[in-house]
Parts: C-alpha cells; structure tokens; sequence
C-alpha cells in the first residue's frame, strides 16, 4: 500500500517553488508570448546553433538567469541534491533518453507539465500522463534492481 | 524581452531550487511508490499550474504579448505517435535518474560532477535528436526536390 513519507515531504517550499516556477512560466507567457519549457529553450537555442543561425537572444537570456539562480543560491546555501550518488551509467543512458525523448515529444516537465497543463492542452495533458507512467514503472524497477 | 526573459528564468530557477526539485532523491521518492512516498514533487507541479494559469489562458487569447511580441505557442493539437513514444522515453530518462531539463540546468552551479554528466548527455540527446532530424528533413528534401523544384526545406522546428 502506498504510505506517505512524512519526515521527506516538504509542503512550505514545494508551494513557495511552485509559486515562483508558475509566476515566471506566466510572465513569459503573457509578457513575452514563449513558453518556459527548458527542453525546448535549450533544444531551440542547440536547434539554430547547428544551423549556423543566431540563437533567438531571448532563449540565451533565460538560460543565463537560470543560471544567475544557480549560481546565487550556490554563494549562500547548498543546492539541493548537491551530493547525489548515482551509477554513472544510469546518468549518461537517463541523460541521452532525457535529451531525446524531450525532443521528440516537444516537451518536458516545464513545458508540457507547468505551462502545457496550465494551457489546458490535450496534447501535454497525454505527454504527462505518459511520461509519469514510464517515470514511475522505472523508478519502481531501479530501485528493486539497485535495492 | 530580454530583461522579461532573464528575470523569468531567474524565478524559474530559484522556484526549482526552493521546491527541493534538483534534488533527484526528492523526485525518486515521488516516482518510486514501492517505498514511502513523498509527495512534494504533485504539490510543486499542482501550484505551478495553478499559478500559470490565468496569465496562460490571457495570453492564449491574446494575438500579441504585453511586450508586443506575437504569441509564439505551439499550434500542434493532434496526438501523435512521436508525442507519446517521445514522453515515454523522456519518462524512463527521468525515471532512472529522478532528473530532467529545468533542474539540470538550475543544479549546474552545484559543481557535483554526476550533475553535469547528466545534463551533458542531454546536451548529446538532444544534439542528435537535430542532426537526425535535419538529416531527415534533408533527404525529404532531395526526394522532394525533382518534383517540386521551388519546395523550401523542412527546417527543424525551434
């Protein structure tokens, strides 16, 4: 039976998160008319690099405040997961299906799931219900094969 | 639209930071529901929607951006076989890994190498996913090419 992991869940900061991740999926959106969806921003700006083309400068701008997040929680505070282990074969295989599979689907947990679902799209509404299914087969696979 | 699209991406990014979410045990405890579950990853997903919601729904019924820009969402509604072949493989990346895009990029600043390996071999994914796909569209374009001699090329959707 399914039982809540109480000490692991954090329902504070899970909100506050997705606060501040819904906030800049709306700016982008009804500001500047571009979906937030990380997979297509990288895919796009890594689309008309092999081109030859200049990258949209919006998608280099977004990346770099990503980043600009990243580094600026770094100076203070630890990132979360900062000392994850992981088999290195299970990264690089997950990281190629991650990069492929996002592509192929035009979409990934931002784009689909946040700004898809908040755009009441069938089709991202069908992308997360597969990728969570698969997410969650194989989670539950690893684990009993790694456990 | 730059200073729009910096400052997006650095709430984007401290949302993904504060939510715990590149935290790949976080996600795993999510998706791996044979042992106790953490729902924090639901609760993440369910107030990010919510939030994003009605500056979506505006702006899908907008034909330009308050900045002027025109709405560039994906226009796309058939579900196709690529869409779902496409998510299943995205899941069992993310499955394996308990990471994806958003927190790849927001964990780079951590240093820890495993991370960057990860959001390096998604930088390969993603790069073969365009080079299979221009090669592809360069092939329809030379069959294509004797019989419509004035077809532009099936440039890669960005």
């Amino acid at each position: 039976m399914l039982t809540l992991d109480w000490p692991a869940f954090t329902p504070y900061t899970a909100v506050a998160g997705g606060v501040l991740i819904g906030a800049a999926a709306g700016a982008l959106a009804l500001g500047g008319g571009k979906i937030a969806g990380i997979s297509g921003i990288l895919g796009g700006a890594l689309s008309d690099a092999l081109a030859a083309r200049r990258p949209a400068p919006w998608r280099l701008t977004f990346v770099l405040g990503v980043l600009m997040a990243s580094v600026l929680w770094a100076t203070s505070l630890p990132i979360p997961g900062a000392a994850f282990k992981a088999p290195w074969p299970l990264l690089l295989i997950g990281g190629l299906l991650v990069g492929v599979g996002a592509r192929l689907s035009s979409g990934c947990a931002s784009g689909h799931g946040v700004c898809g679902l908040a755009r009441l799209s069938r089709r991202s509404l069908t992308a997360v219900a597969t990728f969570l299914s698969t997410g969650i087969v194989t989670a539950v696979a690893v684990h009993i094969l790694l456990h | 639209m730059n200073k729009l699209a910096f400052f997006s991406g650095l709430l984007f990014g401290l949302g993904v930071l504060l939510s715990g979410m590149t935290n790949p045990d976080k996600v795993l405890g999510f998706l791996n529901i044979a042992s106790a579950w953490d729902p924090s990853l639901l609760l993440v997903l369910v107030t990010a929607v919510l939030v994003a919601f009605v500056p979506m729904q505006l702006a899908q019924r907008r034909s330009k951006a308050l900045l002027g820009e025109p709405i560039a969402f994906p226009d796309t509604r058939s579900i196709t076989g690529q869409l779902i072949l496409g998510s299943a493989v995205f899941g069992v990346g993310w499955g394996m890994t308990g990471l994806c895009p958003g927190p790849s990029l927001a964990a780079l600043a951590s240093l820890h190498a495993p991370q960057w390996l990860f959001f390096a071999s998604m930088v390969v994914g993603m790069t073969g996913f365009e080079l299979w796909q221009r090669a592809a569209a360069n092939k329809t374009q030379r069959t294509a090419a004797p019989v419509r001699p004035g077809a532009t090329a099936l440039g890669s959707k960005s």
